[in-house]
């Protein structure tokens, strides 16, 4: 496929993240300078670190004047959840290359979605999921930038347009759903999913719902794998 | 705060982040094969996926202590999720979808609509 061909369904895969990730990389940007960060600190920490809620974290420690182990511990406890990203992923990434780092490095909750969902799966795209990964981050940056520089002074009433990520979601979920055909996945992530909203505290939830859900596939695969060998 | 200072806050956050993204890769990359592995890739991404909805809608949360206390976008948040689902059970197109929900979303709010 030429290079232009692959930005563009790049472009297109990313659209709903970039109406996500544009106001709330600007939240970010604008919360960064109140609390004390220079315009370039919001912009390195959109670069280097890149992780939504992380960033938020970071902002907050950083005004509360945190230690740095607290600092540590806080982020690697939050973004604990990518562990289990990662275990899925490996057979994805296989091949990448050079471009492999940086997929690691630019994992976040939506561009997993995207690639596990949509953007060439099937075909092992590397190419593609690059792509998706870098635009993403894109729009990561410049809302940062964007929040960061113009402060409040935002004219386009974008109240509300964070949905974009959960109608993503939504979507992507029902994409998976007909291409697997199973209820499994769905029941274990309905159960751990409201298991985790009423017994956990928010800081937890995700952490807990998506642990329980991968220890529950675990305990599964223990129990179909004997049957298998069975048969074979 | 110092310039050294940001810098190494800002140096350690991205070292804890990255870390977690790329343990796996590292302690597990042989055995990416593993039927076990294949298997998490089979079905962790759509529970993921579906967790990461539930955790989107988590303010609405009718009956919430015995009454009815939803959060102040609660009501929107769950009939443009639903507007959602139908357009994209109807059209399957992913954008039209996303933007059709979003935009109603984004009026309800905005206007402060609430049933």
């Amino acid at each position: 496929m030429p290079h232009r061909r692959v930005w563009q369904e790049a472009f297109g895969a990313t659209l709903p993240v970039m109406f996500g990730y544009l106001p709330l990389g600007a939240a970010f940007g604008i919360l960064a300078i109140e609390v004390g960060v220079p315009v370039w600190g919001a912009l390195l920490m959109s670069l280097v670190i890149y992780a939504g809620a992380g960033q938020f974290l970071a902002v907050a420690l950083l005004g509360a004047g945190a230690g740095l182990a607290e600092v540590a511990v806080a982020t690697l406890m939050l973004n604990s959840r990518h562990l289990f990203y990662g275990l899925s992923l490996l057979k994805r990434f296989e091949g990448a290359g050079w471009r492999k780092p940086y997929l690691i490095f630019a994992l976040t909750d939506e561009t997993y979605s995207l690639l596990t969902g949509q953007a060439g799966e099937a075909r092992q795209d590397h190419a593609l999921a690059f792509r998706v990964s870098l635009l993403n981050q894109a729009w990561w940056v410049l809302g940062s930038l964007a929040g960061a520089l113009a402060g409040a002074t935002l004219t386009f009433d974008s109240r509300g347009i964070e949905f974009a990520l959960t109608a993503l979601f939504i979507v992507l979920t029902l994409e998976q759903a007909r291409r697997l055909r199973r209820a499994l996945p769905f029941v274990i992530a309905l159960a751990t999913g409201l298991g985790a909203l009423a017994l956990l505290p928010e800081r937890h939830l995700l952490l807990g719902a998506i642990g329980a859900a991968s220890l529950v596939l675990l305990a599964h695969y223990r129990s179909v794998t004997p049957r298998r060998e069975g048969t074979a | 705060m110092s310039l050294v200072a940001l810098l190494t806050f800002i140096g350690v956050c991205a070292l804890a982040t990255f870390a977690t993204r790329v343990l796996p890769f590292v302690a597990l990359s042989r055995h990416a094969d593993h039927p076990l592995i294949l298997h998490l890739g089979r079905y962790l991404p759509p529970a993921v996926m579906m967790i990461l909805v539930i955790y989107a809608l988590r303010d609405f949360r009718p009956l919430a202590e015995g009454r009815l206390n939803v959060a102040a976008d609660g009501w929107p948040m769950l009939i443009a999720a639903l507007t959602v689902v139908g357009l994209h059970l109807w059209r399957r197109h992913a954008l039209l979808s996303i933007i059709g929900g979003t935009g109603l979303y984004m009026a309800m709010i905005q206007v402060g609509w609430m049933p």
